[in-house]
């Protein structure tokens, strides 16, 4: 093992397909035209000495470090800014370039401070290499007169020095090290697409300024990292690397926190990480990454984390300390004990999207042959499940169609209900630069999302629905494509059923569907929605990404068809640009889903009633497989609360604080008579466990995640478990001690039995990753290199469906008690439940759940920012303060659930899509008034939850 | 110490004048000039104002703002007086200039005088090298500046 060094080639590669051929130090190079004259010679082995260029960004120039000769022209140009030309020949090093270089270098070394051995760069820094690569030995014009680099000058207060900015939680801004290259400020353009930072001031006086000459935190920075990662110097530097120093090797993983499934580095010190850095190679996210998977893995090593297993009687008991055998003995007679007392189909386990594969797997497989039931489920229930159907039904996969790179390509670019730049930030500015490029954008959502309008990018068209009413809105999409004579007819007769279409396009076609119809309950206006509908069937390339906004809903499945109806009557399905693309929430939602979570799916989205499938798996696993579908969560709940459900298993998933309804999520818990937990910390959940089982993070098992573009992507340990034991194996042993013959020695055996069960995933192997990088299942025989896009010449299912779609109100309404309608998302330093990133420094960006509320609805209660707020629905009460903003709509109060002590889902109800039991999150009719604090339920659920953390022996555990 | 207020409110000023010239290629320098017109300097908080409705940063509005020596971010005194310190009108006397309008009002470049009367600025040529040295008072350039015409600029801007 040791420090993977990526190349930097200096400037961005050029796509041109027309070949160039020059010679650079008397070598031939041939590169694509366009390309730079730097990076040619990169590609040839030669480096040219440079301190502003970058691959990830466009050339700039200002350096004069990369100067080269070309024979035949006169001066010497910049090698960054300067593009091939056939027969070019190009000298990298003559007596004059190394003179001039030297110069400026000389220059630069001038104004910078000269305390290298203490410096935190030592080791990693561009313009200690340049030196060393110029040969400069002396500087001549000495140290004295002005300068940046003294907080005094002969005793003088020198204005020019500035203090170090320490604000941002995780990396320092340190003045006096700058050399003004603004690699920094072009990183938070181009690559980030926030503009947070510029370049104050000219000449001697200019300096990196973050906002308006403010500290990084007061600007607009998002804490990404890519000024930190673009820095050639100490100026802005991790605080983990001046802690620790420079790593000494690196291993490549893949990020455990949304579903963009980011490659980082994971660059270390022996079994200390001293920094995650975004990988080029990661194909998912090219280099870059935001503030969770760059810095807030600091989690993993919290106070908070359980290392002990932990039994007891009953959850009003203090935790017991036991050994594991003690702990998997346990659980197994208590399982089986339940299944003799109340039947087989008494016990279940949720497994986890946080989770790898291989893990999952085995807790399926543990359900499904351990406990002989098939009462598995995960939280995909309560969000992409509706995406699981839609598109199984339409198109045949129950997956996205695209890979993140295709939004290169995309000219109209359609959000519905999700918010890239919170949820899915490297995706986000992946979208951003995209836009920046010219094309369209069209966002559909309740709430003016950052993405409807920012520095350099804005929608052409916001749609501000009012929440549950997606399938109208895209019902008059379609009405307005079918009756303006804008549909695809060439792609439908090819691709889909004609008569299913007609069928549908008669549909969709009845004056009701009309936007003028429709805006009378979505609240839009009609020629927003006609002129959003000519612009995705007309503008090119249409891509539609959606999020929870689509899925969340009593008609999730019904919006999902109606997007893929969207995609196929436009032709936007089957090439780069195009396509249907979920946005899933976490990191392994798709591989969980993939993986036979569902208690009616087996491995590859197979129904347990089809028997070829069961047969695979009988023979491998030598068991008898139910044909009967299993509880899904909240069958589970329900049962529990019958009295005929005793015993779960839950895996890496907090339901207590994710699902819906929280007091009925308690009962059902209470319920039970043996909860066993297997997570980091004592979560929500865990309050109403028995055994607690303490699990692992990424950073220490192998595996895989699974990302929203159907990537697999290796997950590498890089630390021993502090809890002892990988989840794998865990779930390993508890299966072991209920008498399964279980022997997997390494998560490659669990991916071989997978490839050899689940014909999507025939080739795969931890070796084939290896070779490949990643790949994109289906990655099988037909398809040996995996599935970049997919439906490329026709859909999996064979014709491609196109389904009616109904709009129906949803059953939760305003009233006169409950006028407001409450919506639910998340923000971009916080991450699902919190659990994780509540435990690092991204709480200075997020520190408690807050109620945006319109200025209208807020004055009519009387209601300042930051007051104390009740919010009230049917199913509860809690409360959290104000946010008063015009990001929503009057009528419309939205909030995050990332704090426990919010418990926003206290307040959501129980309806759910018709097709999935996907929660209906995203509508609530609630009402709002002052309030002087916590709720009476808040505080009794706080006390519950501080007495059931008690450890017996141990202090209380502080939150 | 900044004595001055701007005129009337300055976000609704900001507005309009940007509103006005926003349709422009490049409309951010002329907007400056005009707020600097219109005020006479330009109020920090108008840039967040130029940043929103021209959906630039802050940080990029900030940052050519900055970078224009002539935008300032404090009023100036009733008249300005600008002095050459480029090469040639350095060459034929420009220093000895500086000193004296320095001397004659008590000031260093970029102050004000305290009945806050005059500004002095150095300005870094005004194309006039060939009548060097040269000086601006009030926007009207001044060329083969000697002491006497310093004097005489002097007591018209302190009457």
């Amino acid at each position: 093992m040791s420090l993977i060094h990526e190349i930097d080639y200096g400037t961005p590669a050029s796509r041109s397909e027309t070949m160039v051929t020059l010679t650079i130090d008397g070598r031939e190079v041939t590169v694509p035209e366009g390309t730079s004259i730097m990076r040619a010679a990169m590609d040839a082995g030669i480096e040219v000495p440079k301190l502003c260029a970058s691959d990830m960004m466009d050339a700039f120039g200002s350096c004069r470090l990369c100067l080269v000769e070309i024979k035949g022209r006169g001066g010497m140009p910049a090698s960054c800014t300067t593009p091939v030309a056939p027969g070019l020949e190009v000298s990298t090093q003559t007596p004059r370039l190394k003179d001039v270089r030297r110069g400026v270098m000389e220059l630069y070394i001038s104004d910078h401070p000269l305390d290298c051995l203490t410096c935190a760069a030592n080791g990693d820094c561009e313009l200690q290499d340049m030196a060393g690569a110029v040969g400069l030995r002396d500087v001549r014009y000495g140290y004295e007169g002005e300068n940046h680099v003294k907080a005094r000058n002969n005793g003088d207060i020198n204005a020019k020095w500035l203090p170090k900015d320490e604000s941002n939680p995780y990396f320092t801004y340190d003045p006096a090290k700058c050399i003004v290259c603004s690699r920094c400020v072009r990183a938070c353009e181009e690559v980030q697409g926030t503009f947070a930072l510029t370049i104050g001031g000219r000449g001697f006086d200019s300096r990196v300024s973050a906002g308006m000459a403010e500290d990084f935190m007061s600007s607009e920075c998002v804490s990404c990292g890519a000024c930190v990662q673009a820095c050639p110097t100490a100026t802005l530097t991790e605080k983990s690397v001046i802690e620790i120093g420079q790593p000494e090797h690196s291993v490549v993983t893949t990020c455990a926190y949304c579903g963009v499934g980011c490659s980082f580095k994971a660059e270390m010190r022996g079994e200390e990480l001293v920094r995650m850095v975004p990988w080029k190679d990661g194909q998912a996210n090219r280099g870059h990454s935001c503030v969770k998977g760059r810095f807030a893995y600091g989690y993993s090593t919290h106070k908070d984390r359980i290392l002990n297993p932990m039994i007891r009687e009953k959850i009003s008991d203090p935790w017991r300390e036991v050994t594991w055998e003690e702990a998997y003995a346990h659980v197994a007679a208590e399982f089986r004990r339940i299944q003799y007392q109340y039947g087989r189909d008494s016990v279940g386990g949720i497994t986890s999207s946080r989770c790898t594969n291989e893990e999952t797997y085995l807790v399926q497989k543990l359900v499904r042959a351990g406990f002989g039931n098939n009462n598995v489920d995960t939280c995909a229930r309560v969000c992409h499940s509706p995406t699981g159907y839609g598109l199984g039904q339409a198109f045949g996969t129950s997956a996205g169609t695209q890979n993140f790179d295709s939004v290169e390509f995309t000219d109209v670019a359609v959000i519905i209900g999700a918010n890239p730049t919170d949820g899915h930030p490297v995706f986000g500015s992946r979208l951003k630069k995209r836009l920046r490029e010219g094309a369209k954008l069209i966002v559909i959502d309740p709430r003016r999302t950052d993405i409807v309008r920012s520095p350099h990018v804005e929608a052409s068209y916001h749609l501000p629905l009012k929440p549950g009413t997606n399938v109208a809105i895209l019902t008059s999409i379609a009405h307005v494509i079918v009756t303006e004579g804008l549909a695809n007819e060439a792609f439908i007769r090819e691709r889909c059923d004609w008569s299913e279409y007609e069928d549908w396009a008669s549909f969709v076609a009845e004056p009701y569907h009309s936007p003028e119809a429709t805006e009378a309950y979505t609240g839009v206006p009609a020629d927003l929605v006609r002129g959003a509908a000519r612009l995705f069937a007309t503008g090119g390339n249409g891509a539609i990404y959606y999020g929870l906004g689509v899925t969340e809903h009593s008609q999730g499945s019904t919006t999902v068809m109606a997007i893929a109806n969207l995609a196929m009557v436009t032709g936007n399905i089957g090439r780069p640009g195009v396509g249907v693309n979920p946005l899933r929430g976490q990191n392994n939602v798709q591989g969980s889903c993939d993986m036979g979570s569902f208690p009616h799916e087996l491995p590859g989205y197979r129904h347990v009633s089809d028997d070829a499938t069961r047969e695979t798996f009988e023979k491998l696993w030598g068991v008898e497989i139910s044909s009967e579908p299993g509880l899904r969560i909240p069958n589970m709940l329900d049962a529990a609360v019958d009295g005929t459900f005793k015993g779960i298993y839950i895996q890496g998933e907090d339901i207590l604080q994710s699902d819906p309804d929280t007091k009925h999520v308690a009962a059902g818990l209470a319920a039970m008579e043996c909860v066993v937990v297997h997570d980091l910390f004592l979560n929500e959940t865990a309050n109403y466990a028995h055994v607690f089982l303490p699990g692992s993070t990424f950073l220490e098992k192998d595996g895989t995640f699974t990302n929203a573009e159907r990537r697999i992507n290796r997950v590498r340990k890089v630390m021993t478990p502090k809890n002892g034991y990988a989840d794998w194996e865990v779930t390993q042993k508890l299966a072991q001690a209920m008498g399964m013959n279980w022997n997997y020695r390494h998560p490659s055996e669990i991916m071989d039995e997978i490839a050899a069960t689940t014909p999507s995933f025939a080739l795969v192997s931890y070796d084939y990753l290896e070779k490949m990088g990643s790949v994109q299942w289906p990655c099988n025989e037909k398809h040996p290199e995996g599935s970049p896009i997919m439906h490329v010449d026709g859909f999996v299912r064979g014709k491609g469906k196109f389904i009616r779609t109904e709009y129906v109100a949803t059953d939760e309404r305003t009233g006169p008690r409950f006028p407001l309608l409450l919506t639910t998302g998340r923000i971009l330093s916080q991450y699902n439940v919190g659990a994780q990133t509540r435990r690092t420094d991204n709480v200075v960006w997020h520190a408690e759940d807050r109620l945006e509320i319109h200025p209208h609805d807020a004055e009519q209660r009387g209601i300042r920012d930051g007051d104390w707020i009740r919010l009230a629905s049917r199913a509860g009460e809690t409360t959290l303060r104000s946010l008063i903003t015009d990001r929503v709509a009057p009528g419309v109060v939205y909030t995050t659930f990332h704090h426990p002590t919010t418990q926003a889902n206290v307040i959501t109800t129980d309806f759910s899509d018709w097709a999935t039991n996907c929660p209906e999150y995203k509508v609530t009719a609630v009402q709002v008034m002052p309030s002087n604090g916590p709720s009476d339920w808040q505080q009794d659920y706080d006390e519950q939850a501080r007495q059931s953390r008690r450890i017996a022996g141990k202090l209380e555990a502080a939150e | 110490m900044n004595i001055h207020q701007p005129r009337g409110d300055v976000s609704g000023r900001t507005l309009a004048i940007v509103e006005e010239l926003k349709g422009l290629e490049g409309p951010l320098l002329p907007i400056f000039h005009e707020i600097q017109h219109e005020f006479g300097y330009v109020p920090q908080d108008c840039l967040p104002v130029i940043a929103r409705e021209l959906n630039l940063s802050r940080a990029e509005v900030y940052g050519v703002f900055s970078f224009y020596h002539d935008f300032r971010e404090h009023p100036a005194g009733r008249h300005v007086l600008k002095l050459c310190r480029a090469e040639a009108c350095q060459s034929m006397g420009g220093d000895e200039l500086a000193e004296r309008a320095k001397r004659l009002l008590g000031i260093d470049f970029h102050e004000t005088t305290p009945d806050g009367a005059v500004t002095l600025e150095p300005v870094y040529c005004l194309g006039l090298c060939s009548c060097a040295p040269s000086a601006m008072f009030d926007g009207e350039v001044h060329a083969r500046v000697d002491a006497d015409d310093l004097d005489a600029l002097v007591s018209e801007a302190r009457r």
